[in-house]
């Protein structure tokens, strides 16, 4: 691809529900050059962390927003090639905010200090639009004419078009709301008038704007607009924490998971049930096929891929378990879709892949697919599709040795599965007399959270006896 | 004011201007004693008698040389291709000659050129063709492609009277399916003037002839959606009304150019091209198309529905502009 051509870094789409991304590095920075797929940058969504490739060959020219920055998806990330840093970047024949005052000192600091404001719009912008103004999408023809004659900065304009677009009639009733006079504080009553003495001093050539020869130049208040103002939901500020607080501003994973924990909470009547299971016909056979399985594939079959294979086996009779509560009707299926909740470092969050058809694999099958997403959730080389249509989920926060949880469900799920550590403990058996007697066993205490709105109580506890049942019984590789 | 299906709007104007002027004369394959394969000239024999309502042999060459010869010659022929797809045969004459005439000796060539045109009734690739950007493209012919009775009527004697080749597209699809008011006295219908169908705001759709009635079911569904469309029909495509169309265009900042003719190279994108060069900076979106695909025309029904532009077609074009 010729470095010639413009070419836009936008905010990828990743996956359906997502709506917006946080820019969390630039791999490249202005005037470095990349080649086509090389990474470029990371970006942080509430799903997934991940890696953008650059979209062609050539030098990275312009980066409009900065790393920490949050931008709906579409909106232009940096350009490779083309005109480069100052340029009108997004096609629009001289929109105002781009057009640099006279003063040339103005004239220096202007790509640099605007580039970022208007992606920092739709953020702080206290409207509840849904696609906030984002300057950095294609402004039409109608709308470049339309801003240069009313001296309207499109970037200020909440976009309802394609990608936060902003459209001819947004742009127009913007205007119609005083949008003119909310960007020029100081001249409301007749905007026209002030400019009339600037414009001798207008250095732009007329044949820029060749429609609108007699655009007024902009003032200098629009040109140079306010600092931004405090968003909404305000992150606090360094100087707001406390003595001995430490401030980190939030990620888009964290926000999140704080959205969906909240959200599932508020949906699901969250009922935990608890069952013990002797796992030691599932240690024996693990203690089997370690080393079969680590030899011959390189895979670990660990406690949670044994509970995974009878869990998935269960489901297949009780299928509320499996199932969902949609509007006003109940969803069964003849596939398991298996979430694995994991950790990724240092408390940074939580993600759940999705093992697909998880029925269709047995022990050795779900062992490696469970070691494979686990690794790239935390490798971040998950793609959107391997965090989508999960059906149920286990949790597995057993690691640390603790014995009992409840785990919120993943929505629109109907439960979530825990499974806790293994522990040696005195367990009453039968000897081969019948005779009570205590014996040493390896016990592992299964939760399963469930949504009482679609699962009872009595069918969640079947599901857990049955699913000990598979546990106490199992032989070799489980069949 | 009397209610007349196309078909018979167009039987009024030429039998209004046969009665007026005994210069015009109608030539063709089986338009006297038959009346025309659509009954067009239904009658006009036993009223005209065999020399001003003549049956011409199976030979279209010889039925436009014929008409030129007679305009040179300072007749008014009206001249019938029993379907416009067979004026192929004779390209020659009307474009060579006719075409040419008056631009390389200063002799008008007015002739009037009915061309039963366009699909929808299962006639395959000879019988369905929208061949008028293939004319309009030839400089010294007017093209004119009337959707309504009224303007069929208007337009007809307005080509009657025209001093140039006049190719006349009727839609047989609209022939007995459109029914309306027609005045029944003789008038004119201005040739390169369009007409607004239907007023909006949002969007405009540029069409003309029998997709003028599928943009209005298209525009009604528009309108459930608090979208307002603008329908411009052009009825005539060489000349056609630029300034109505960049109005229009203007107003609502996104077209839609309809046509049921195939998509490459036809006159939509003569529109579009003019629509981009004159109309740039009052565009809020790409102008689309929607015709036909780059094929023949296809015999099977559910195949041709899929070929010619439907209802949901442009609904879903119009969506696409006002969700742009």
């Amino acid at each position: 691809m010729a470095t010639e051509t413009a070419i836009d870094v936008v905010m990828p789409q990743m996956g359906v529900s997502v709506s917006e991304g946080t820019v969390t590095r630039w791999l490249k920075q202005e005037g470095e050059h990349v080649e086509a797929d090389e990474p470029l940058l990371e970006i942080s969504t509430d799903k997934i962390d991940t890696e953008v490739p650059s979209p062609a060959t050539g030098t990275v020219t312009q980066i409009l927003v900065q790393e920490g920055e949050t931008v709906d998806v579409g909106t232009k990330l940096a350009q490779i090639g083309g005109a480069g840093i100052g340029g009108a970047a997004d096609g629009a024949p001289a929109p105002v905010a781009e057009t640099p005052p006279p003063a040339p000192a103005a004239q220096q600091e202007a790509p640099s200090q605007q580039a970022p404001q208007p992606v920092q719009q739709p953020a702080q912008e206290p409207e509840p639009a849904s696609n906030g103004g984002s300057g950095h999408t294609f402004i039409s023809p109608v709308v470049a004419r339309i801003a240069a004659e009313h001296n309207v900065d499109p970037s200020q304009v909440s976009g309802s078009g394609r990608g936060g677009r902003v459209t001819k009639k947004d742009i127009l009733d913007f205007i119609e709301q005083g949008g003119q006079a909310a960007a020029q504080p100081q001249q409301p009553q007749q905007p026209q008038q002030p400019q009339q003495p600037q414009q001798p001093q207008q250095p732009q050539p007329e044949a820029a704007v060749p429609a609108a020869p007699a655009a007024p130049a902009p003032a200098p208040p629009q040109a140079a607009p306010a600092p931004p103002k405090p968003p909404a939901a305000a992150p606090v500020t360094p100087d707001e924490a406390l003595a001995g607080e430490t401030v980190e501003p939030i990620s888009a994973m964290r926000r999140g998971i704080a959205e969906h924990m909240r959200r599932s909470l508020d949906t699901s009547a969250h009922v935990t049930s608890a069952i013990e299971v002797d796992m030691a016909r599932v240690v024996a056979a693990r203690e089997q096929l370690k080393k079969e399985y680590q030899a011959a594939y390189g895979v670990n079959p660990t406690y949670l891929a044994f509970v995974a294979r009878a869990t998935v086996q269960t489901l297949a009779n009780h299928p509320y378990v499996n199932g969902e509560l949609r509007g006003d009707s109940i969803i069964t299926r003849n596939f398991v879709n298996l979430g694995i909740a994991v950790e990724l470092a240092d408390g940074k969050g939580l993600i759940v892949p999705v093992l697909k058809n998880a029925e269709t694999m047995n022990l050795l099958g779900l062992a490696k697919g469970i070691a494979d997403i686990a690794k790239r959730a935390r490798d971040k080389q998950l793609i959107p599709d391997d965090v989508q249509g999960g059906t149920i989920t286990i949790t597995n926060p057993g690691g640390y040795g603790t014995f009992h949880g409840t785990p919120v469900i993943s929505q629109p799920q109907a439960a979530i599965l825990g499974t806790y550590a293994v522990v040696k403990r005195p367990w009453v058996v039968q000897d081969s007399l019948g005779k009570d007697v205590i014996a040493i066993r390896p016990l592992m205490n299964v939760t399963l959270t469930y949504d009482h709105r679609l699962v009872d109580g009595a069918y969640a506890s079947r599901f857990l006896k049955e699913l000990r049942e598979r546990l106490e019984a199992w032989e070799g590789d489980g069949g | 004011m009397a209610e007349m299906t196309y078909l018979q709007a167009i039987s009024d104007g030429l039998r209004t201007e046969m009665r007026r002027d005994d210069r015009v004369f109608v030539i063709g394959e089986d338009v006297g004693v038959y009346g025309g394969a659509f009954k067009v000239t239904l009658g006009f024999q036993e009223e005209f008698g065999p020399w001003r309502v003549i049956d011409a042999p199976l030979a279209e060459t010889a039925i436009m040389g014929g008409a030129t010869g007679a305009a040179i010659m300072g007749m008014r022929p009206v001249a019938e291709m029993q379907f416009a797809d067979f004026v192929s045969c004779a390209w020659d004459h009307l474009v060579t000659v006719a075409a040419k005439q008056h631009w390389r000796v200063g002799i008008p060539v007015p002739i009037v050129l009915r061309l039963p045109s366009g699909g929808g009734f299962s006639g395959g690739p000879f019988h369905s063709q929208n061949p008028e950007s293939s004319f309009a493209h030839i400089p010294g012919l007017k093209c004119v492609c009337p959707a309504t009775p009224e303007d069929a009527k208007g337009l007809l004697i307005s080509a009657i009277e025209d001093p140039n080749p006049v190719l006349f597209f009727e839609h047989k699809h609209l022939y007995r399916r459109i029914k309306t008011e027609v005045p029944e006295e003789r008038y004119t219908t201005p040739i390169g003037k369009a007409r607004t169908h239907r007023e909006g705001r949002d969007i405009s759709v540029i069409t003309w002839g029998a997709m003028v009635y599928t943009a209005e079911e298209a525009a009604q569904q528009l309108e459930n959606d608090g979208v307002s469309v603008e329908i411009i029909d052009l009825r005539t495509i060489m000349p056609w009304d630029k300034a109505a169309v960049l109005e229009s265009a203007r107003k609502t900042s996104k077209v839609l150019v309809l046509h049921e003719d195939t998509h490459t190279g036809g006159f939509g994108a003569e529109i579009a091209a003019t629509i981009a060069e004159e109309a740039f900076e009052d565009l809020d979106g790409p102008v689309r198309r929607v015709t036909a695909p780059d094929t023949p025309v296809p015999f099977s029904p559910p195949l041709e529905k899929a070929y010619i532009p439907q209802v949901e077609d442009v609904v879903k074009g119009l969506r696409e502009l006002a969700e742009y």
